[in-house]
């Protein structure tokens, strides 16, 4: 259990947005954001599409540096993409083994890499590669990638719209069951109200643009929670009203 | 006679092309991979690569035989100028369409300098390039009869050339036949490179 005890002892990781703006030419995204991401919280953000969540992720992540304000990230920080994230001439293990390069023990790592395949399910599937899975199983090899080694904070991009509504139910599932053993540091991106009811420790909607934080819900029931649980439908209740549909 | 002569013509062209083509492939494919990272380098040399690319191999073969003489040099010359430029001209674009999505995943994961060419930038344009490999081989091959027929005393151009020159056709038939076979025969072979379990991802999607 080497990347368990690691995380055990691990120093707190957190994120922070303080007051960041950022515009597209002309076209304000951010305007005055401010956030905070706590250590071992799942945080969901919603919003109508073109609000710019997907920048609030990449600014988060450092690929864009906001025009202005501060951005602070403790901890290492990994983004699943909506789709087509892992590298298609890596089979399974490699692509879930690129982020334990600096395990220099090979044995170790390869214990690691098969202890990860058997936690999201494709035992014998190791040297497969990305085109010759399904959607939802690449989906998994990439959860088990962000989960490999050394990281704190996972960025979330939309990373199930892409499957077919069963698969994105079930991954959900996963996803929890994976986060309960292996504790990480969540930001989640989506447009479904469902997911966010159903994952997060505090759903943020976010409005319009420039994107301004319109609503903050937290929901302390237990997970995982079935789509009838009492609290995930209040929960969509309440983003729902808030997003005005 | 005849058929120790083919032997030794089909010996000759086979290793001229094999060297002018290997070498064209072990500088050209560096450099397009470099060309296509660094748009800076790229639009400074884009124009030089495009002019030498229009101008016919063939215009070089009276600089070929000045600078080389007779023999294999001129022909391993003639080979490398036609498909050096095609060769970093298309591993170049490749490049250039990689979706950044892959470099993104590189990047969060410390991807950097030479390892982010060989492990990322490289095995992403591979099965372009193994393309790119097939068409400038065709070209190396139409190249080496007519490099033959000048800068060399044997060789398969050379075979047609003297066959040409005694009005034997039935000689330059066979030439041709033995030219054509051995093209599509090493289109095969390179055609076995698309077969690589880390390539297939290019080709069946």
């Amino acid at each position: 259990m080497y990347a368990g005890v690691m995380k055990d002892n691990r120093s707190v990781s957190r994120l922070q947005l303080e007051k960041v703006s950022h515009s597209f030419g002309q076209v304000s995204v951010l305007h005055d954001l401010s956030l905070v991401v706590n250590h071992g919280e799942v945080v969901v953000l919603v919003g109508p599409s073109g609000c710019g969540k997907s920048t609030i992720l990449n600014v988060l992540s450092g690929h864009i540096i906001p025009l202005s304000g501060l951005v602070r990230s403790e901890g290492v920080v990994r983004t699943i993409h909506q789709q087509d994230g892992l590298f298609p001439w890596l089979t399974v293990s490699e692509n879930i083994a690129m982020g334990l390069r600096s395990m220099k023990d090979t044995a170790h790592r390869t214990k690691e890499v098969s202890e990860l395949i058997n936690l999201v399910h494709l035992e014998g599937f190791e040297h497969h590669y990305p085109h010759q899975l399904s959607g939802g199983m690449r989906q998994r090899v990439e959860l088990a990638r962000v989960l490999a080694g050394d990281s704190d904070i996972l960025l979330m991009d939309e990373p199930f719209s892409a499957l077919d509504y069963q698969s994105r139910l079930r991954m959900r599932r996963e996803l929890i069951r994976l986060l309960q053993l292996r504790l990480r540091t969540v930001v989640f991106v989506t447009h479904d109200i469902e997911e966010a009811a159903q994952l997060a420790d505090r759903v943020l909607v976010l409005s319009g643009r420039p994107a301004t934080i319109s609503c903050e819900l937290l929901i302390d029931a237990p997970r995982p929670r079935d789509l009838t649980d009492n609290a995930v439908i209040e929960a969509m209740k309440k983003i729902l009203k808030e997003l005005g549909l | 006679m005849l058929a120790g002569r083919l032997v030794n013509d089909i010996i000759a062209s086979l290793w001229r092309v094999a060297v002018g083509f290997v070498l064209s492939a072990v500088l050209g494919i560096p450099t397009g991979l470099w060309l296509g990272q660094h748009i800076h380098a790229r639009h400074a040399f884009l124009p030089l690569l495009n002019f030498f690319r229009f101008l016919s191999p063939l215009a070089w073969i009276p600089f070929a035989i000045l600078w080389f003489h007779i023999g294999d040099k001129p022909a391993f010359f003639l080979i490398f100028m036609a498909t050096f430029f095609p060769l970093v001209l298309a591993t170049m674009s490749a490049v250039a369409t990689i979706p950044s999505i892959y470099f993104r995943v590189a990047q969060d994961y410390h991807y950097q300098g030479l390892e982010l060419l060989r492990k990322v930038t490289f095995p992403a344009v591979l099965p372009q390039v193994i393309t790119a490999l097939r068409v400038s081989y065709g070209i190396a091959w139409v190249v080496i009869v007519a490099a033959e027929m000048v800068g060399c005393q044997d060789g398969l151009g050379y075979g047609i050339w003297e066959a040409r020159n005694g009005l034997r056709l039935d000689s330059a038939v066979c030439y041709m036949m033995v030219i054509g076979l051995l093209g599509m025969g090493i289109d095969r072979l390179l055609y076995q490179l698309t077969k690589l379990p880390n390539v297939r991802w290019g080709y069946e999607r």
